[in-house]
């Protein structure tokens, strides 16, 4: 178990160093010249102001080197600084992060509360005609775009309805209500495709849990069938679900760039848009590795959760 | 040629013995009175039936786009010439109205349609074709090629593809469906090489393999003629899952202004470009939304429905 571990994180600071590397050749190679983030159009006609701030700002060193620099920095918590508003990045990110943070885990928090009843329900009532009805719903939900659904909740809930705010964001500092007002729309935009997935998963899972002999014999010692239901087949029916959670989080990521650009809110997934936009390399720079940490550290922690789950599988590793 | 100096044609069963019958009329021929294609048409359930049409209609008219007679210019913008209107509700000319700068909302869904499927189809050929050759030779050569291939793979996909997919496409600046599709492809060949490497490996254990190295084939011989083609089919299977997901991710970076360049129509682009004017004329934001769902949905279905059948066929041997 402990050199499994081992394993693991080496896995994870490997892919961390590889991602931060390729994003910095990307950077670099890609057309765009950090320069013209640095300075105003008509400065960048004087080729001494140029050299002179390339020469500031070390872009003139080989590409390795500054790699190497900005990963010693990197590792002692400095980012470096944007290149367009001067501002440390650390700064930058810490500010914003708590905001994507909170989206997303309201997102996964409440599709869990409404996928898992869902997913046990149809499982135990599989080929009936409320499953069929579920199921049917989850395949829809599942093709419905996350800016498509995030519109729709758009034009119903805010621009007809007023119930909640269009765009825009207010944090937990300016009262729980008005945060969670601004969390809700987004939010249940990204959870609805989650609970179509989540849904779908635990239920086939349950179908298979359900036809084992042990529920059987549950069922023999005259269990009702709630009981059986949560008591008994839930737990070894959350395999798949809880690896899939973790897998999702790469969808989550994406899904949480497209939403605070459809819902104009500041996190950090817009962030990154806007400074991919900008040329603000280090910016870039910062929040993709971080993204990916984050993503990484997510699935390892996912297979570690799967271990603890299933015994079955300690064993065999 | 084997070291026995056989004639190639033996060193593989011909292969309805090698695969086995697959329904009643591979095993007896002629006995349902209906060819293989009417036979799997006519057991869909009714939606199913209905979803192959929409995506039969769909590609057809994204095929022959240019050939549909009275069918209007995407791009033509009748109120700059006088003769046509802005935000039209369906009229003769019209079949769907026109969008905020008058052109016709129709034209733009087939065109748009092309984008989509030529953008999804060609990624998963380009998966099928790299990630099955990779897979093949990694799960059936093993060694250090294997190793590093797949650590390769498994870093790559801890990389959320979708702001990767932003990030070159932001610093590309030029994006045609060509550049887009290339930029795709490096997103997408390492999910089929997990696959093919998944299906090869166990392929590679079956008997039919080891016949085939007992009477000498050469590894060369046996990866292109036994391997690979027992490869494609759990490809092709997860191509059907992934079109989907593709077309969504077309329409995605079409939305967030990233993807074919303006004024190329495209679906997401449509629905972005509509969103400003929700209030004021919300079709045309509808119908590319209500197109994009249905043709996710009909893929999603189908899939849903060959998996089913998959199934219910191995269940049956």
């Amino acid at each position: 178990m402990s050199k499994m571990l081992a394993i693991r994180l080496m896995r994870l600071v490997v892919t961390v160093i590889v991602v931060s590397f390729v994003t910095f050749v990307g950077t670099n190679v890609l057309p765009g010249d950090p320069v013209n983030a640095l300075i105003p159009i008509d400065a960048q006609q004087d080729r001494e102001f140029v050299e002179q701030i390339r020469e500031e700002w070390g872009l003139n060193d080989p590409m390795v080197v500054r790699y190497g620099r900005w990963l010693g920095d990197a590792v002692q918590g400095d980012l470096g600084r944007s290149l367009v508003t001067g501002q440390p990045v650390t700064d930058e990110i810490t500010h914003r992060l708590p905001i994507t943070f909170e989206l997303m885990a309201v997102a996964v928090g409440f599709s869990l509360l409404i996928a898992v009843p869902l997913g046990a329900f149809t499982g135990y009532r599989e080929g009936r005609r409320s499953d069929r009805l579920i199921s049917g719903l989850a395949q829809a939900g599942l093709s419905l775009p996350v800016f498509v659904t995030g519109l729709i909740l758009i034009y119903v809930f805010a621009l007809r309805l007023h119930w909640f705010p269009a765009v825009g964001w207010n944090r937990l500092s300016d009262g729980l209500g008005p945060n969670l007002k601004s969390v809700a729309l987004p939010a249940l935009s990204l959870a609805i495709t989650e609970i179509a997935v989540y849904t779908r998963v635990l239920r086939s899972d349950m179908i298979a849990t359900l036809k084992e002999n042990y529920i059987l014999s549950a069922r023999a010692k005259g269990l009702t069938d709630r009981f059986i239901l949560f008591r008994h087949g839930l737990r070894p029916s959350l395999l798949t679900l809880v690896t899939v959670v973790g897998l999702n989080i790469g969808f989550l990521i994406g899904g949480s760039l497209v939403i605070e650009y459809l819902f104009a809110i500041p996190g950090l997934g817009k962030r990154l848009f806007s400074a991919i936009q900008q040329r603000d390399f280090m910016m870039v720079q910062a929040i993709t590795v971080l993204i990916t940490v984050f993503y990484v550290i997510v699935n390892t922690a996912t297979d570690l959760v799967y271990m603890v789950v299933d015994p079955r599988i300690r064993r065999t590793n | 040629m084997s070291k026995l100096g056989l004639p190639p044609v033996i060193t593989r069963a011909p292969s309805r013995l090698r695969r086995g019958p697959r329904n009643a009329e591979q095993m007896f021929p002629g006995s349902s009175g209906k060819s293989r294609f009417g036979n799997l048409f006519g057991k869909m359930p009714w939606l199913t039936k209905l979803c192959f049409l929409w995506l039969i209609l769909v590609v057809l008219a994204a095929a022959l786009a240019d050939l549909i007679p009275g069918l209007a210019d995407p791009n033509y913008q009748g109120f700059v010439f006088g003769d046509g209107k802005t935000n039209e509700g369906p009229t003769a000319s019209h079949w769907l109205g026109t969008d905020n700068v008058s052109r016709d909302i129709l034209a733009r869904l087939i065109y748009g349609a092309r984008v989509s499927l030529i953008f999804a189809f060609s990624l998963a050929a380009i998966g099928i074709i790299v990630g099955g050759t990779l897979g093949s030779i990694a799960g059936y050569f093993r060694g250090l090629l294997e190793t590093f291939l797949m650590a390769l793979v498994d870093t790559w996909l801890s990389f959320p593809a979708l702001i990767g997919l932003v990030f070159i496409t932001t610093m590309l600046g030029m994006r045609n469906l060509v550049v887009l599709v290339l930029v795709g492809a490096v997103f997408i060949w390492p999910s089929y090489t997990r696959i093919a490497r998944a299906t090869a490996l166990s392929v590679s254990g079956q008997a039919f393999v080891t016949a085939a190295r007992a009477i000498g084939t050469s590894r060369k011989r046996i990866l292109v003629r036994e391997i690979f083609p027992n490869v494609l089919p759990a490809l092709l299977a997860y191509s059907l899952v992934g079109l989907p997901i593709l077309i969504i991710l077309e329409s995605t970076l079409s939305f967030l202004g990233l993807g074919v360049e303006i004024p190329t129509a495209s679906w997401g682009g449509m629905i972005n470009q509509a969103r400003q004017d929700l209030l004021i004329n919300i079709w045309p934001a509808v119908w590319p939304a209500v197109t994009l769902f249905m043709t996710v949905y009909s893929f999603n279905n189908l899939a849903d429905w060959v998996r089913t059948q998959a199934a219910a066929r191995s269940a049956a041997i």
